[in-house]
């Protein structure tokens, strides 16, 4: 029998559903999810580096994808765009969009989809923009591709776009190139380009992290002003929990390739059910204080995924360690909606 | 690309040719006195003397160097005493047949290095990339003139498919352009190779894929725009191995360029023509170079920009 299967038995025992697979009314709005992940497994070789990962988005929701650099962010987010690179790939799961199976489908049908039905927009603004094409014909291109627009209603629609994401001047700045703009403002055109379609997904991945403070808040209200106009869902990948707090309305915390707590994010932050999610919000907290009478980091780095514990990957920098972490823990119910895959997570009070 | 951009590259390639003028006059009063080396061994002082006077050598050098550039300023490249002509009138005479040949083999060396080196990145690692990299060695290690030979061996004498010398058709051109252009589309074709393959590598390409723009559009539209800047600049500079070339392989077809000319001019002490020759493909050079600079400038909008024109 498969850990995978001993999981679902042991979430079903316990009877309270992770918020993931079907999600409780009082966390995501019982409608179709636009996105669903389930038992996903990336990895390189025989190494895994994201394991049984399942997540899912509702309609107009916001999804914070949490955790320290190296947990599997990233790939998961790759992964459900379907654009993992050699050598790492998909060993197991599924990804749907809209209902539709997108693991199995062949490049050219995810071309198809990929900027018209889900979008994706990157860390490094300037580096993901084409550098010797103007940024307006790069908004214009994804119109081009997917609605059959001709160069000039694209470019038309590109600079309307383009004022839409705040850009002043956008006729103008439609025609520069991507070193004559800002990092912030390379970001509002990475945005008008995920937004050129009208995807019903969007995933931003540390969006903002390359951004200053100030930009960064910019952006972010951008983000969720956009997302409540159009009613967008969307998947933010970010470390930092003052972020999450801005943008979320569910929050899942990754550890070492696996989700370790979900939740929606009033919850995460008032009551945190893994030891892992305490210690994030440690961390902040010393770091707003900045009177830190004890040590405010969790202690370790996260295991590379071809060294990692059995049992609970966090117990080798776990204050509640015991024996019995050694068998891996199963996500269960913790609160209303709140999930956590931790042995001495009993329910809230 | 602005203005001040092309100007300053115009500037530089004036001075380029003021000195490579002056590089070829300094190399041709060095390599000996031209009326000795003309004239018989038993000639009489006073002859000598006449030649030298008639050909201005017995003026002082800066004086001769001020008669010299007003010379080529006034289309005098001198008189080669060979043909009885001017010898920029005999130069420009085996010019187009360079030109033929000499873009014959340009172009071939295009369609060939460039599609070898897109087949190759686009198919890294596995038998086509293997099979153009082996090419590619062979077109380097292999000297023009020796390739050439085997050439002719093969197609002329062993299978009698194409003729080894002269001009007239199309058929006459095949041989010396296969052998001219060779190296040079190995050498586009691996950097051709290189650079696609870093830039397919870039956050911008999996922007694209992740916009959902079709392979081909993203290889045409993002992918080649953007590794065209170190591919133009090795096609640039190999022109200068193109006319080198050019010398070399025209007399093994004899093919009555301007490459043979020299050659034969070398070996009659025709100086006026080897200064003409010279400076012809000096001026190519500046030229071509020049254009180059402003073919990079229009693929790199990041290339010739002004101080305060990025409003970051």
């Amino acid at each position: 029998m498969t850990v995978d299967v001993l999981e679902r038995q042991g979430v079903g025992s316990a009877g309270a559903l992770p918020a993931t697979r079907t999600p409780p009314a009082d966390t995501a709005p019982a409608v179709e999810p636009v996105l669903s992940i389930d038992g996903l497994s990336v990895g390189t070789g025989n190494v895994d580096i994201v394991i049984d990962v399942s997540l899912a988005v509702a309609p107009g929701e916001t999804l914070c994808l949490v955790g320290e650099s190296g947990c599997g962010k990233s790939l998961t987010c790759l992964a459900a765009m379907g654009l993992l690179a050699d050598p790492v790939r998909l060993k197991a799961g599924s990804v749907s969009l809209q209902g539709r199976e997108l693991t199995g489908l062949d490049e050219k049908h995810l071309r198809q989809i990929r900027g018209r039905d889900m979008a994706m927009i990157f860390q490094d603004p300037a580096a993901s923009l084409n550098p010797v094409q103007r940024v307006g014909r790069q908004v214009a291109e994804a119109l081009v591709v997917h609605e059959g627009l001709g160069m000039r209603a694209a470019m038309h629609r590109a600079v309307e776009l383009l004022d839409r994401v705040g850009i002043v001047n956008a006729t103008s700045r439609a025609e520069a190139y991507p070193h004559q703009l800002s990092g912030g403002m390379c970001q509002r055109v990475m945005i008008a380009m995920a937004l050129a379609c009208r995807p019903r997904l969007i995933i931003a991945d540390e969006s903002t992290t390359a951004l200053d403070v100030t930009t960064q808040a910019q952006i972010l209200k951008l983000m969720k002003t956009l997302q409540q106009e159009t009613g967008t869902a969307m998947i933010f990948v970010t470390h930092d929990l003052s972020v999450v707090a801005e943008i979320a309305d569910r929050v899942a915390v990754m550890y070492s390739g696996r989700i370790v707590e979900t939740g929606l994010v009033d919850d995460i932050f008032d009551h945190p059910g893994h030891p892992y999610t305490r210690g994030l919000m440690d961390c902040r907290l010393h770091a707003l204080s900045a009177t830190s009478e004890r040590l405010a980091a969790i202690a370790g780095t996260v295991p590379r995924p071809a060294a990692r514990p059995s049992g609970c990957a966090f117990r080798t920098r776990c204050p509640k360690a015991a024996e019995r972490c050694e068998t891996l823990p199963l996500p269960r119910g913790f609160a209303a909606g709140q999930t956590v895959a931790c042995h001495f997570s009993g329910p809230a009070q | 690309m602005n203005l001040r951009f092309i100007l300053t590259k115009l500037f530089r390639a004036f001075l380029t040719l003021v000195l490579a003028v002056t590089f070829v006059f300094v190399v041709l009063r060095m390599s000996g006195d031209p009326v000795t080396q003309m004239l018989p061994d038993d000639a009489p002082p006073s002859v000598i003397a006449q030649y030298r006077e008639m050909w201005g050598l017995d003026r002082p050098l800066p004086e001769q160097y001020v008669h010299y550039v007003v010379g080529i300023l006034h289309g005098d490249f001198g008189f080669s005493f060979r043909d009885d002509r001017p010898a920029l009138d005999v130069v420009l005479e085996r010019v187009p047949l360079t030109l033929e040949l000499g873009l014959t083999a340009f172009g071939l060396t295009l369609i060939l290095g460039l599609g070898a080196g897109l087949l190759a990145a686009l198919n890294r690692g596995t038998g086509v990339d293997h099979a153009t990299m082996a090419f590619t060695i062979f077109g380097h290690s292999m000297p023009n003139f020796f390739l050439g030979i085997l050439l002719i061996l093969l197609f002329a004498m062993t299978w009698r498919i194409l003729p080894s010398s002269g001009t007239g058709t199309w058929a006459h051109l095949v041989l010396p352009a296969v052998t001219l252009g060779t190296s040079y589309a190995a050498t586009v074709a691996r950097f051709t190779r290189s650079s696609l393959l870093e830039v397919l590598h870039q956050p911008f390409m999996r922007t694209a894929r992740a916009k959902g723009v079709p392979f081909r559009r993203s290889i045409l539209g993002h992918a080649l725009p953007n590794a065209g800047i170190p591919i133009v600049t090795v096609v640039g500079l190999r022109i200068g191995a193109l006319v080198g070339g050019a010398v070399v392989v025209e007399p093994v077809f004899a093919w009555p360029g301007i490459g043979q000319l020299l050659v034969n001019a070398v070996a009659a002490r025709d100086l006026a023509i080897v200064q003409a020759v010279v400076l012809l493909i000096a001026f190519t050079m500046v030229v071509v170079n020049f254009l180059v600079d402003i073919t990079y400038g229009w693929l790199d909008p990041r290339i010739g920009v002004v101080r305060g024109e990025a409003n970051a």
